[in-house]
């Protein structure tokens, strides 16, 4: 697991000691700090509820975003937000920028599908297909017409053995994902979304419906995941925030109260709300 | 400090409640659920006894094997299959046209209507169902047939296009509301698991939300070809009184219910064999919904997914 105390200076990316694999450290380097979704004066509501309220954002390739705040801050609408998954609700509207890569995501040309299938998504619960583990992995890459059960059974096989749950799923693949415990559906779910190859994960909260023992295999997931992914993590878990990620950000009544390294958000905010929530002393 | 002493009146209203009443009750509930069940078995009975006598007069080979049906011949002629075809054409007639139109609505209303969209159009599926067959029978034979017969002259009066279309239209609604309610009991969360892989609505509805959905929907058609199977108003009107065993759908025919209709409304002798052909008949439609219901229940296990 990530310990913060480990953590390089801002230009370095994350020398996490726990992996074995930090051979990648130069492909890392080339990459410092390339912002990978930005967000201009972004704001929104629901009906009249002014969810929201410009929220300026830059988050960067290959790190852990996390974003904490206390509950109906507005931190899982920003995050469904970066992929257009907020849109769902009718009454949603909204105004200012998001830039993924540079591209405004509400551009006509670019569509819901493609931003989609670019930025994936885990849920707060688990939400497995009711279909066989390997249909549910399959998924993605069959809805952007990849048919070859030759390419399939490998995207899967890799899918799974980088959500960390190959060894225990390999000898049942066509057995209903809905049979498997809590956290193991959620590492399918985290499955499904690495198979289309995404360049952004999204996780809203994803293991607040988990038993500790699984929160620490997403976690630790979460870390190896690092390497190959961009990640924005919801959390009501500061002890999550803190252990995971890179840069943390804090979010009160619809606007963001501060954004900075993880470090500094858990020792040494500049906002004294920052630091009430962090230590505890509401939320 | 109230004027009134509650425990000592609870205990004076308890002594006046008759403790027999209360083991009474179940009694008289069992007596009234027996109702029921009893007239199922009496029912069943009478329809097996009398079809018994039906088949100790006449060939029971003939019955299940021929294909002609000459009850007021000199020479009878009992060959189920003339019924039997019948009641299957307007049956499949009816259920290719509703289950596509049936399955389409609730698609609609499931994933695209708009909360006001539905309000408004779920009602009047449901007044669909609840208008008299005798109704749909009259729609069927004064604005359906002359509608096909202006579209192809070579259509007769009866026939089983007419009367399958409209008991087509009857069991559209009853396979739209089922199967919307099944769609509509797949968790938001699973369509959101895949819109959020850049799944498009419409592969979201027919890869996930269909499949989950899968057993309410054929527990829905298998519901409303029974309801086909036994309808009997529409065919008695729409469809004729010609018992033949063609595939011909543009002439008169009678299916198995238009059958019981034509002879008890009119004189079968009491003891005759014509009389006791009616509860063969009778059986052997209750045999058909018998075994869908089996089907449904089966189906509806098998394909059941948990959430």
């Amino acid at each position: 697991m990530a310990n913060i105390k480990e953590k390089n200076t801002i230009t370095k990316p994350v020398d996490n000691t726990t992996l074995e694999e930090t051979t990648q450290g130069e492909k890392k380097t080339e990459i410092i700090r390339e912002p990978i979704f930005k967000t201009n004066n972004f704001n929104l509501w629901y009906g009249d509820n002014h969810a929201l309220q410009d929220i300026n954002l830059t988050f960067n390739k290959n790190e852990i975003s996390a974003i904490i705040g206390p509950s109906g801050c507005g931190k899982s609408t920003f995050v469904k937000s970066l992929n257009r998954m907020v849109e769902l609700v009718p009454v949603v509207r909204t105004e200012g920028e998001i830039l993924y890569r540079d591209q405004d995501i509400f551009e006509k040309k670019f569509t819901v599908e493609e931003l989609r299938t670019k930025v994936g998504m885990v849920f707060q619960k688990p939400n497995p297909f009711p279909k066989s583990i390997y249909d549910n992995v399959a998924y993605g890459p069959r809805v952007h017409g990849i048919r070859k059960k030759k390419v399939l059974d490998e995207v899967v096989e890799k899918s799974l053995c980088d959500a960390a749950i190959w060894d225990e799923v390999k000898d049942r693949l066509h057995e209903n994902a809905l049979g498997l415990s809590g956290g193991q559906q959620q590492r399918i779910c985290i499955a499904r979304a690495l198979a289309t190859e995404p360049d952004v994960i999204l996780m809203d909260e994803p293991t607040s419906a988990l038993d500790p023992i699984s929160t620490t295999k997403v976690e630790d997931l979460m870390q190896q995941l690092k390497k190959d992914y961009s990640i924005v993590v919801v959390t009501h878990n500061m002890q999550q925030a803190a252990r995971v990620s890179d840069t943390t950000a804090f979010f009160y009544q619809g606007y963001v109260v501060e954004h900075d390294e993880t470090k500094v958000i858990f020792e040494n905010p500049r906002d004294q709300r920052t630091e009430d929530y962090v230590s505890g002393r509401f939320g | 400090m109230s004027n009134y002493n509650i425990q000592e009146m609870i205990q004076k209203n308890k002594s006046n409640k008759g403790a027999g009443f209360e083991k009474l009750i179940p009694v008289i509930l069992l007596i009234i659920t027996s109702i029921s069940v009893l007239a199922t078995i009496g029912i069943l009975y009478t329809l097996i006894s009398q079809s018994l006598e039906f088949f100790n007069r006449e060939s029971f080979v003939q019955f299940f094997t021929s294909a002609t049906w000459q009850p007021y011949s000199s020479e009878p002629e009992f060959g189920i299959w003339a019924l039997v075809m019948g009641t299957l054409k307007v049956v499949v007639i009816a259920t290719i046209f509703a289950v596509p139109i049936g399955l389409g609505a609730a698609i609609y209303l499931s994933e695209y209507a708009s909360e006001r969209a539905k309000k408004i159009i779920k009602p009047i599926l449901e007044v669909l169902a609840g208008i008299p067959t005798v109704v749909y029978g009259f729609f069927a034979i004064n604005f359906v047939t002359p509608f096909l017969q202006s579209l192809y002259s070579g259509i007769s009066l009866y026939n089983a296009v007419s009367a399958g279309l409209v008991v087509g239209i009857m069991i559209i609604p009853m396979i739209a509301s089922l199967s919307e309610d099944a769609m509509s009991s797949v968790p938001n969360s699973t369509r959101e698991g895949s819109l959020g892989l850049g799944a498009t609505k419409l592969e979201t509805t027919f890869k996930v939300v269909l499949p989950a959905a899968i057993s309410g929907i054929i527990a829905s058609v298998v519901l409303a070809v029974s309801r086909a199977i036994g309808e009997t108003m529409i065919v008695s009107i729409a469809a004729g009184s010609t018992p033949n065993a063609s595939l011909d759908i543009t002439s008169s025919l009678q299916t198995m219910t238009g059958f019981i209709v034509q002879i008890t409304s009119g004189d079968a002798a009491y003891g005759s064999s014509l009389y006791f052909s009616l509860f063969a008949v009778g059986m052997t439609l209750f045999l058909f919904t018998f075994v869908m219901n089996i089907i449904s229940q089966w189906v509806s296990k098998r394909f059941r997914e948990e959430y």
